[in-house]
């Protein structure tokens, strides 16, 4: 932090970028532009290619693959996972008891410190372990397992969530509106889950659609300005987030609308037993159909993104929309439509909450953070649905940890989110990861870093 | 103050955009940097100013060897830039900016805005400018503008002043008041390198000539040498670039433009009332310096800019005023400008790209499905039959040479029927293997009775491709001259000037 | 077209009209908020009287009580408001500009129609104005602070999501400070200096990923809002929940009646009976106010938020100018976010600032980025979160929600271009990366 000063060259991870500062001729200002991107890239282009120095001698095959390895993205993302989790530990021992009394006399003993440091810090972790993955003290498998039922369970909403955010991420716009349209869907599919009654089956489906509209329409609102007005989507999303949240609260608190009757806390009442989405593994277990809709949720935003024509454009869009609008996208549709996709399943994640995970009526809390977690997934899952899948059972696997950890060890949740935006952080500047563990920088040109700089269309 | 530049050399990447250019100016002269766009001028001022450090060579003022490592030194050193895009702050006043780096200021670090209005009145007088320093530069006129960026260079007692291409963006009346200003400088005894391409305007002010052509020094001239001859200096012998072209079989008027005025986002009239019309089997290049309005004219004719009157017809059926993809769906085929940022999407493979404008139907798109299939098949023949260098239709075409990119995008719009091709500097960036093929596409589908509109600055693409050469400037049509109509005579077009013969065809 | 074609007739560059815009957003506005007016008085007319109470116990010079009859003023009101809306069409039609000071005046009548009849119909039909003010300012100290960082930074040229983190860093480390060092002197000023370190170091992080390493300014801001959240709960919950009596119970900032102007009546007692942090405050605002336009340190810094290019030819170092200010920024907020322990005497409790800093971010933008007119939205969002407040107390119909919402609302409408002409700093939110 003592250099203020950064480098002047762009770090190897930041795209190529044209000066433009006295870039007087179009000619001589792209051809640089495009010679760099040649002698960065890989496979060296016919006609303008750049010939190898004769005298070096080719990496071996071994070398090159090691490489590919380790400057390449998944490294990154294990490493920052890992990063994370190291200074996790440190905050753990540093406020430690234990640890702090050993600390006292450390001159005196060293050995008694690090004891307590191994104590407090495997401690942590092993709790960690048996809340989210496998508890061995259980005695049979069936209790033993349920830990990773929770982190499934806890992973539902952050899948579900993540992959909205992550869609929009992938049409170039930054979704944070998450907490809010978590609301709005709990409020739509709570209402028709508590003051309908309709047949088994009919009532969830109907529930399930109504949350999911409910926030589609919610985040389309910010879809709709910026086509239309141009306003930015960080700002009418982060602003969205709390008129929904008061919204909420105006109705939890207001008998007729959300509030259960007869009661005067700002609750709704229990879901009715036809609208609550059916336990997956039976009654000992939490795990829901929430998991199988994420999963089924995963695969269609997968063939949204991969497969379909509207992905395809979704994608030109993202990357250049420049270049979509020249090819006849129409990009302002795009972004309305990513918005309502992307509020959907930010919505099912909302759903899943109040039908599946705490049917007995909610408050304005339902929302636990998934909204801004959400977009911790997405980044850790790089924006696609499969990564994100991952990231979201990953993060499950934190929330279900951190609970034991906290039970048992009397760490509290909090570390969660420390580690989570350590994650995203490390992961955002690949250059700062490689420089801790002193890796090499990557001599292909890595991936761009997608969500990292969204683009904005020229104003015409 | 005397500049003296040694040997610099410049290179970006494999592309060396200054070699070992020598370059001498005198204090009270006005030394003219002439090349064409690309030639590699504005490299060279831009290491002159700091903004880029030369790989090779020295920089010497009054014989002294300077180094800078950015625009302040330079400053320092008495070196001032009127650049080509104007480096002010729209929202702040003329005396802002004209303060602004070197801000004279009152105890306790206010800015003594009367001292930089007295000194912007004081240099505006000495040149007769009228510019009033408490006005907005987002609300002043271009010109005016450009006084602001030169009152800047003087309140800093720049001794040597570098104007880059300052008449690109000035009305005629602008350039010859401009011109008088630099006379008036020169008077003074600053040294001004004036960079530009204009043959006019260096005949009129310079009083040397250094001719620069891809990169190079490639001789000096005295102002007293005609067009002509600066012409051949500047554009070089005409490289060969044998394009097979058999006369055009022309058919009726396809493409109809009447009246065709672009309104451009910040209000200018780009295109002023443009007229023409182009037949089947027919190329019609239109030639011109960069921005005087084709970029917009190719951008009105596939829909792309929203502000448009006048109307544009193909094959009798209104163009004007429908969808971009409406007009991509009757046959339009485009290929614009700046491929990177307009054309192709850097991130997608060849097989995407090859699809990007057709991600609505047939053949690609079957009940919302991408057909990969179908595209696979597709992208592996197209790569074949336009001979992209690749080591597949999965590489993303980011990583391609400029001109397997354009092949890219040559092969997408080539492969759809067209009624209309639009192609502009379809060849910019693009190596010279490349280049042929390209224009032996483009000849073939004018072959084969698709009337083609190429925009091009280069005048041997120009005059290689052209069956018709319509020249703009400054948003208007000088003329629309036959295809083999002599280089000189189309440069001076550029110009502005018409020579009288040339006006009809 | 046979003769020289170089001089066109007419310049071509000339822009299309330059004739006065002149924007009927504010009749129709007018017009709007008359007509709603008129149906919530009509509507749910409330009867009766209510009392504005204008002077607090121990004033020195006390005012009466102004009591207004709810029916009489809710129609002088809204013919009062009728006829402005009908100045502002004429202004319009003639071409001229509506004035702020119609905008106020309206505002103003609104405002008194809107309290007549809110506290007619309540139980106790009483405001108390120096109470509402008091407390709309108290509200106010944290947004304005934040605000002013928001402005900073975004001037520079970095989008500042995490003034959110740096009051809640402030807010933490100036109350455990202040505790551990126990002094009633000491500990808030070093609690004060602890609050504002902590808000640089959170801009240190926001600078650096998003100077040094290009990531998105959204990201890093966003992300650092969750981290010092995360950072601060487990503190509390770890170390200062467990020894609340040493590290979490901070003294609270004294108030400094200003001799003379605390004795002015309504607006004295609200300004000048404050703490030091406040009367920081009001030097802050206009140290930033008069900085950002009239010194060098504020014309280099807006240079490099609208144009660092243009900044960088003339010397400036666009880096560096960013850096530091995205710190100097977050020091402001840290002193913003002290405000929620040692200036008000609250223990530190897990997210005390409850999004106070996106609220700062709206006003920043209402503000359209200018100190003055940030600090007066964020004076409008603390005084209609007040006014919820009160509304609730003396019982009022009002959904105090919907109260709570208008400052989002507000900042919407104005991105959307709804409510003024909303034009940030042009290079904000993009890296500068030099060739």
């Amino acid at each position: 932090m003592s250099d203020p000063q950064p480098p002047a060259q762009p770090e190897p991870g930041a795209e190529p970028v044209e000066s433009t500062v006295g870039g007087a001729e179009p000619a001589a200002a792209s051809a640089p532009k495009a010679t760099v991107t040649a002698t960065d890239t890989a496979p060296p282009p016919a006609g303008s290619a750049k010939p190898a120095p004769a005298d070096v001698e080719p990496p071996s095959r071994w070398a090159t693959a090691f490489r590919e390895i380790v400057t390449g993205n998944a490294i990154i993302s294990v490493l920052a996972v890992v990063l994370a989790l190291i200074v996790g530990a440190v905050m753990i021992a540093f406020t430690d008891e234990r640890v702090q009394e050993a600390a006292v006399y450390f001159f005196a003993r060293p050995g008694d410190t690090f004891v307590a440091v191994w104590e407090s810090v495997s401690g942590a972790y092993v709790a960690f372990f048996q809340g989210s993955i496998y508890n061995f003290r259980r005695p049979d498998f069936i209790a033993g397992i349920r830990p990773l039922t929770e982190t499934l369970t806890f992973a539902t909403p952050l899948i579900a969530a993540g992959l909205g955010v992550g869609l929009a991420f992938r049409v170039g716009m930054f979704n944070i509106g998450g907490r809010g349209q978590m609301l709005i869907a709990a409020s739509a599919a709570g209402w028709v889950g508590f003051g309908f009654d309709l047949p088994w089956g009919i009532h969830m489906i109907v529930a399930v659609l109504a949350g999911m509209i409910g926030a589609a329409l919610w985040a389309g609102i910010a879809g709709l300005l910026k086509a239309r007005t141009g306003a930015h989507e960080v700002i009418v999303t982060i602003m969205l987030n709390y008129v929904a949240l008061y919204l909420v609260q105006w109705m939890l608190r207001t008998p007729g609308l959300l509030q259960a009757p007869g009661s005067n806390n700002p609750k709704t009442p229990a879901m009715k037993e036809n609208a609550i989405l059916p336990e997956l593994l039976g009654p000992q277990f939490n795990l829901h159909f929430g998991f199988i809709l994420a999963i089924g949720a995963t695969v269609l935003v997968w063939w949204i993104l991969n497969r379909s024509s509207l992905g395809f454009k979704f994608r030109a869009v993202g990357e250049n929309p420049n270049a979509a609008r020249v090819a006849g996208i129409n990009v302002k549709s795009m972004y309305v439509y990513a918005m309502l996709i992307s509020g959907a399943l930010v919505g099912l994640a909302g759903v899943s909450q109040v039908l599946g995970t705490v049917t007995t009526g909610f408050s304005s809390g339902i929302d636990a953070g998934i909204g801004f977690d959400a977009i911790t997934v997405a980044l850790l899952g790089r924006s696609t649905p499969w990564g994100i899948l991952a990231a979201g059972i990953l993060f499950g696997a934190f929330k279900a940890g951190g609970f034991s950890m906290q039970a048992a060890e009397g760490v509290p949740i909090d570390i969660v989110l420390v580690v989570q935006s350590l994650i995203v952080l490390f992961i955002a500047a690949p250059p700062l990861v490689r420089a801790i563990f002193r890796l090499p920088a990557p001599g292909s040109t890595p991936k761009r870093q997608r969500p990292i700089v969204t683009k904005e269309m020229e104003a015409k | 103050m005397k500049l003296e530049l040694r040997g610099i050399t410049k290179r970006f990447g494999s592309l060396v955009a200054n070699d070992h250019i020598d370059l001498t100016v005198e204090a009270g002269e006005i030394h003219c940097l002439l090349g064409e766009n690309g030639a590699g001028k504005s490299t060279l001022m831009n290491v002159l100013y700091g903004l880029y450090q030369a790989d090779e060579g020295e920089i010497l003022l009054d014989d002294v060897v300077q180094h800078f490592a950015g625009p302040g030194d330079a400053m320092k050193a008495g070196i001032g830039m009127v650049h080509q895009h104007f480096m002010l702050i729209p929202v702040f006043t003329v005396a802002e900016n004209v303060m602004l780096g070197h801000e004279s200021t009152k105890a306790g670090g206010f800015l003594d805005l009367q001292a930089a209005r007295a000194k912007v009145r004081e240099i505006s007088d000495r040149f007769g400018f009228d510019v009033d320093p408490d006005a907005l530069v987002d609300d002043l006129p271009v010109g005016v503008q450009q006084r602001v960026e030169i009152i800047k260079a003087l309140s800093r007692d720049a001794k040597v002043l570098v104007f880059d291409e300052p008449t690109a963006v000035l009305t005629p009346q602008e350039t010859d008041e401009l011109m008088a200003i630099m006379r008036q400088l020169r008077e003074s005894g600053t040294a001004i390198v004036f960079i530009t391409h204009k043959l006019r305007e260096v005949r009129e002010v310079a009083d040397r000539i250094t001719v620069v052509r891809l990169g190079k020094v490639v001789g000096e001239a005295s102002p007293t040498a005609s067009n002509v001859e600066l012409a051949s200096l500047m554009v070089g012998r005409a490289v060969e670039l044998t394009v097979q072209k058999d006369p055009p079989k022309l058919g009726e008027p396809a493409l109809v433009v009447e009246g065709l005025s672009v309104i451009d986002h910040i209000g200018q009239l780009v295109v002023n009332d443009v007229s023409f019309e182009v037949r089947r089997g027919e190329i019609l290049a239109v030639a011109g310096v960069q921005g005087n309005g084709q970029t917009e004219l190719t951008e009105a004719l596939v829909g792309l800019q929203p502000r448009v009157q006048g109307s544009i017809s193909l094959d009798g059926e209104v163009l004007s005023g429908a969808s971009v993809r409406k007009i991509l769906d009757s046959g339009v085929g485009f290929v614009p400008e700046d491929r990177n940022e307009d054309g192709l999407v850097g991130e997608f493979s060849i097989a995407e790209n090859l699809m990007l404008d057709r991600s609505n139907g047939a053949p690609f798109v079957k009940a919302a499905n991408v057909q990969r299939g179908v595209l696979e098949q597709f992208a592996t023949e197209k790569v074949a039959e336009f001979d992209v260098r690749t080591p597949g239709i999965d590489t993303k075409v980011g990583r391609l040479s400029g001109g397997n990119q354009q092949k890219v995008v040559l092969a997408r719009e080539l492969s759809r029927e067209l009624r209309l091709l639009v192609a502009a500097q379809p060849t910019r960036g693009v190596d010279v293997g490349s280049i042929e093929f390209i224009h032996k596409r483009i000849v073939a589908a004018r072959d084969a009775g698709v009337p083609v509109v190429v925009v091009s600055t280069e005048l041997d693409e120009v005059t290689a491709l052209a069956d018709r050469i319509m020249v703009m400037y400054r948003g208007r049509i000088v003329g629309i001259v036959p295809g083999d109509t002599p280089r000189d005579v189309l440069g001076l077009m550029m110009a502005g000037e018409v020579p009288a013969e040339g006006a009809a065809a | 077209m046979s003769t020289v074609t170089t001089d066109p007739a007419v310049p071509l560059t000339a822009s299309l009209d330059k004739t006065v815009v002149v924007s009927w957003k504010a009749p129709i506005a007018f017009a709007i908020f008359t007509v709603l007016a008129a149906v919530l008085f009509a509507a749910a007319g409330s009867h009766g009287e209510a009392t504005f109470r204008l002077s607090q116990g121990n004033d020195l010079l006390q005012l009466p009580d102004v009591t207004l009859s709810s029916e009489v003023t809710s129609w002088v009101c809204i013919v009062l408001m009728a006829a402005i809306t009908v100045v502002s069409a004429l202004l319009v039609r003639a071409k001229r500009k509506v004035g702020i000071w119609l905008v106020a005046l309206f505002a103003v009548i609104f405002l008194i129609g809107f309290l007549t009849w809110a506290a007619a119909g309540s139980r106790t039909p009483v405001i108390p104005l120096p109470g509402l003010l008091a407390s709309a300012l108290s509200l106010s100290v944290p947004l304005i602070f934040g605000s002013l960082c928001g402005v900073i930074s975004e001037r520079v040229g970095v989008v500042n999501i995490a003034i959110e983190g740096q009051l809640l860093a402030g807010a933490f480390t100036s109350a455990v400070v202040a505790s551990a060092v126990g002094n009633a002197v000491m500990g808030p000023a070093l609690g004060m200096v602890a609050a504002a370190i902590s808000g640089v170091l959170v801009a240190f992080v926001l600078a650096a990923f998003s100077i040094k390493y290009f990531v998105d300014q959204v990201i890093v801001g966003v992300v650092l809002n969750v981290l010092v959240l995360g950072l601060t709960s487990f503190m509390f919950s770890q170390v200062l929940a467990p020894n609340a009596a040493v590290l979490n119970s901070p003294p609270r900032l004294e108030r400094l009646p200003i001799p003379v102007l605390s004795e002015i009546p309504l607006i004295g007692p609200m300004f000048f009976r404050q703490t030091i942090l406040v009367y920081l405050m009001y030097i802050a605002v206009a140290v930033v106010y008069v900085g950002l336009f009239h010194t060098r340190w504020g014309l280099r810094l807006r240079s490099v938020g609208e144009h660092p290019q243009a900044a960088d030819t003339v010397g400036i170092n666009v880096t560096g100018t960013r850096f530091w200010n995205v710190s100097l920024a977050g020091a402001i907020a840290g002193l913003g976010g002290a405000f929620f322990t040692i200036g008000s005497g609250i223990a530190f409790s897990k997210e005390m600032t409850a999004g106070a800093g996106f609220i700062a971010l709206a006003a920043v933008i209402f503000g359209q980025w200018d100190p003055i007119k940030a600090t007066l939205a964020a004076l409008l969002f603390g005084f209609a979160t007040s006014l919820q407040v009160t509304l609730s107390i003396i019982g009022s119909p009002v959904p105090s929600e919907f109260m709570l919402m208008l400052p989002y609302l507000i900042t919407i409408l104005a991105v959307a271009g709804f409510v003024g002409r909303v034009r940030g700093p042009a290079a904000a939110g993009k890296p500068y990366i030099k060739s």
